[in-house]
């Protein structure tokens, strides 16, 4: 089984990662059109506004407070007068309260994905995957908040931490710094790595064009031909 | 100041016959495909009624065009930048396609393959969308055509506004009139403002706006910025789309489809050259009243040698100010001023604009209780309230569409005198208030309206364009297509989930062994 986890832990992050870039840099350059948010809001307007609300602010909380777990440098955290438990179980606080938040509005999306008829008859098989493949691993998600109320050390934060930065900067050895971790947090790894994998082939590329710079834009736009 | 020329449109009210030719043809060309089959970037509707989609005309439900703070600025009716981003994930001002209406289509084979029955087979109707059967047709295009559904329902019209509209209710006082709508490719569009990605723009050259499809990422606020409800969301393909004011044909100097097909000739499309420095000032008229005098007060004479040349200056073509000069919509607009802006309070500046109807003088009036103003008949007579005009095309000021109307009348009256009486009459050119041969002209572009009068379309330069290259890379390409156009791969799939443009669930249809 070592090789596996090598495999999974050692190499496929830089798979999927290359995937992710290189297949968001293609998609963009080649078939821009394609490159959208797909919103079937127009179709069925009811409880949109709650569902997709809830599940927006749920997901962009946790993807940040996941950045800044598992990249920031404990050196850094501890500068800033955050000890190794107090950041555990801010991250069990933060992250459950947000898991909650985006479970709720995950499940009402879902729900109306696969029941309306409307939204049935126009989704594609990717519309379907990705938003079973995120409901999945947001119940992982989950599932690791009572596992890490176990051991409030932070010792396995920190492994999961190492790990991630030591996939970042180019570390060897960073498959072994997780080979103890219980498995719910080794498929919930699996399965993030596997979103950046997909995530080119499926309507997540609307998340690059995160409209901010609207904010400083003049109203009227006018072009030449 | 900055000249720009804007393409624009009149139509005369006057003469349209309700035949919907122009959304026929429109259809035909530009939105028969899946996800478009419910838009009609030009629709004809039956006022007095709530239109298409229901109630377009009620911002306070829909929240399109533009707010005028007590500052004196202007926003986005939908709020400021940060309020449209707050509501990226759901936007709460959003119609539901059911407010246009659910495209359907009929199981006409069902006529071909029914059973022998005691009863006559039917073409049920069913979705577009779902391709589930429908039980019952509720709302579609053009449902209230010509007074259809109840008063109580079409008079939810916002056009009723200080109107004693119940008295309209009763049959002998009823009144209605034909409204042909498309984008107006307004001046100060609102739904360019409200755009999150800077997808739509207006073109320089010629006031064409346009939705770039690439950059597109279906965030939708112009779905709901546009007071005029038309821009329209492609459920298929995640896009939106408007009228494209026919740009091929305008770049080539033809009218736009919806023009050129319009059996009644009411349509013009002309130069109007404008100051593109003021849009901001006169978007903010405070009052609603005063927003059509501010909009005519931003044309330039083309006639004015000071403006030729400052527009040379800004590099608008000579072939463009020539037909400026002979721009049928600056007669219409700026020197009879019997053509005005449909809804000018929503503060968009829009350029089609539009030759308010006459209508049959009341009974009264014909059996002698009421008298004529003179040559020509009283028009508060007209069974169609000056008010209720005047809500559509002035924002409420009244005494610019009397004149109108009654300039109108007066040019019949004054054409009358001289053709069929042989008396000209010159008390209907006072009435008139213009001269002999501007009402000559008038009649001539109205009644006349010769092809060559109405469309003054100058080709636009390609080689003034800053990238030859544009004009030379189209040559041999793909024409009009979606996505990576001929560059779609080998196989049919695509990648990156790009659907087929075609792609309608349709029930499937059973084939009857043949009967022995």
């Amino acid at each position: 089984m070592n090789y596996m986890h090598e495999l999974i832990f050692g190499y496929y992050p830089y798979v999927a990662l290359s995937v992710f870039l290189l297949g968001s840099l293609i998609r963009f350059e080649r078939d821009q059109f394609t490159w959208k948010s797909q919103s079937s809001q127009f179709l069925r307007t009811a409880n949109m506004r709650l569902a997709s609300n809830l599940f927006h602010v749920g997901i962009l909380l946790l993807f940040f407070g996941h950045l800044f777990g598992l990249l920031t440098p404990p050196a850094v955290y501890h500068a800033l007068g955050l000890s190794t438990e107090t950041k555990q179980l801010l991250a069990i606080i933060v992250g459950g309260i947000f898991g909650i938040i985006c479970f709720i509005g995950l499940t009402m999306l879902l729900h109306r994905r696969l029941t309306d008829p409307r939204i049935q008859a126009t989704s594609s098989r990717a519309d379907n995957f990705i938003l079973i493949l995120l409901y999945v691993q947001l119940i992982l998600g989950l599932i690791t908040l009572p596992i890490s109320m176990t051991h409030l050390d932070g010792a396995n934060m920190v492994a999961l931490a190492s790990w991630a930065q030591h996939i970042v900067t180019f570390q060897s050895g960073a498959a072994a710094l997780i080979a103890d971790t219980n498995w719910i947090f080794k498929l919930h790894i699996f399965l993030g790595l596997t979103l950046f994998l997909v995530f080119p082939f499926t309507r997540l590329v609307h998340v690059w064009s995160a409209p901010v710079s609207y904010l400083g834009r003049t109203y009227q736009l006018v072009r030449k031909r | 100041m900055k000249i720009r020329a804007q393409i624009a449109m009149v139509l005369n009210l006057d003469k349209c016959i309700g035949c919907h030719t122009c959304s026929v043809t429109c259809k035909n060309v530009w939105t028969s495909r899946d996800g478009m089959e419910y838009a009609w970037f030009n629709n004809v509707e039956t006022k007095p009624g709530i239109g298409y989609p229901r109630e377009w005309e009620n911002q306070g439900r829909w929240k399109g065009g533009w707010h005028r703070r007590r500052d004196g600025g202007i926003v986005p009716a939908m709020g400021a930048r940060w309020k449209v981003l707050s509501n990226i994930f759901a936007n709460p001002d959003m119609p539901q396609i059911d407010e246009y209406y659910e495209p359907w289509d009929y199981h006409y084979a069902n006529l071909q393959n029914a059973p022998e029955s005691g009863t006559m087979p039917m073409a049920r109707p069913y979705s577009a969308i779902t391709g589930l059967t429908m039980d019952k047709i509720e709302w579609g295009p053009n449902w209230e055509e010509i007074l259809g559904t109840e008063f109580s329902k079409r008079s939810r019209d916002y056009n009723f506004d200080q109107v004693q509209k119940d008295m309209y209710g009763a049959f002998e006082n009823t009144f209605m009139m034909y409204l042909p709508r498309l984008c107006e490719h307004c001046l100060n569009p609102a739904c360019v403002a409200v755009c999150p990605s800077g997808a739509l723009y207006k073109r320089e050259e010629d006031g064409i706006v346009l939705i770039d499809q690439d950059k597109c990422r279906g965030w939708r606020m112009c779905v709901s910025g546009c007071p005029y409800k038309k821009i329209y969301y492609n459920w298929h393909t995640g896009k939106s789309e408007k009228c494209i004011f026919c740009y091929p044909r305008i770049e080539n100097g033809q009218p736009t489809v919806c023009a050129e097909t319009c059996v009644g000739r009411i349509r013009y499309l002309g130069v109007l050259l404008y100051d593109a420095d003021r849009i901001g000032e006169i978007a903010a008229t405070e009052s609603h009243a005063d927003l059509y005098q501010a909009q005519l007060d931003m044309f330039l004479d083309p006639e004015d040698p000071d403006i030729q040349t400052l527009a040379r200056r800004e590099g608008i073509p000579e072939s463009w100010l020539e037909a400026a000069r002979r721009s049928p919509i600056y007669k219409l607009a700026m020197d009879w001023q019997i053509a005005f802006p449909l809804h000018p309070e929503y503060r968009t500046l829009p350029m089609v604009w539009y030759v308010p109807p006459l209508s049959p003088i009341q009974s009264a009036c014909e059996s002698g209780a009421l008298g004529h103003n003179g040559i020509i008949p009283d028009v508060e007579t007209l069974r169609i309230p000056m008010r209720y005009l005047a809500n559509l095309l002035t924002g409420g000021n009244e005494a610019p569409v009397t004149l109108a109307l009654k300039r109108m009348l007066a040019m019949r009256a004054w054409m009358r005198s001289k053709t069929v009486e042989g008396r000209p009459e010159p008390e209907a050119l006072e009435v008139a208030q213009l001269t002999e041969s501007q009402v000559d002209a008038m009649y001539r572009l109205l009644a006349l309206a010769n092809y060559e009068d109405r469309y003054v379309i100058p080709t636009s330069h390609r080689e003034y364009a800053d990238t030859l290259y544009d004009a030379l890379g189209e040559r041999g390409g793909c024409g009009f297509s979606f996505g990576n156009g001929c560059a779609d791969g080998a196989s049919s799939h695509n990648l990156f989930g790009n659907k087929p443009l075609t792609d309608r669930r349709m029930p499937p249809i059973k084939v009857e062994p043949p009967r022995s």
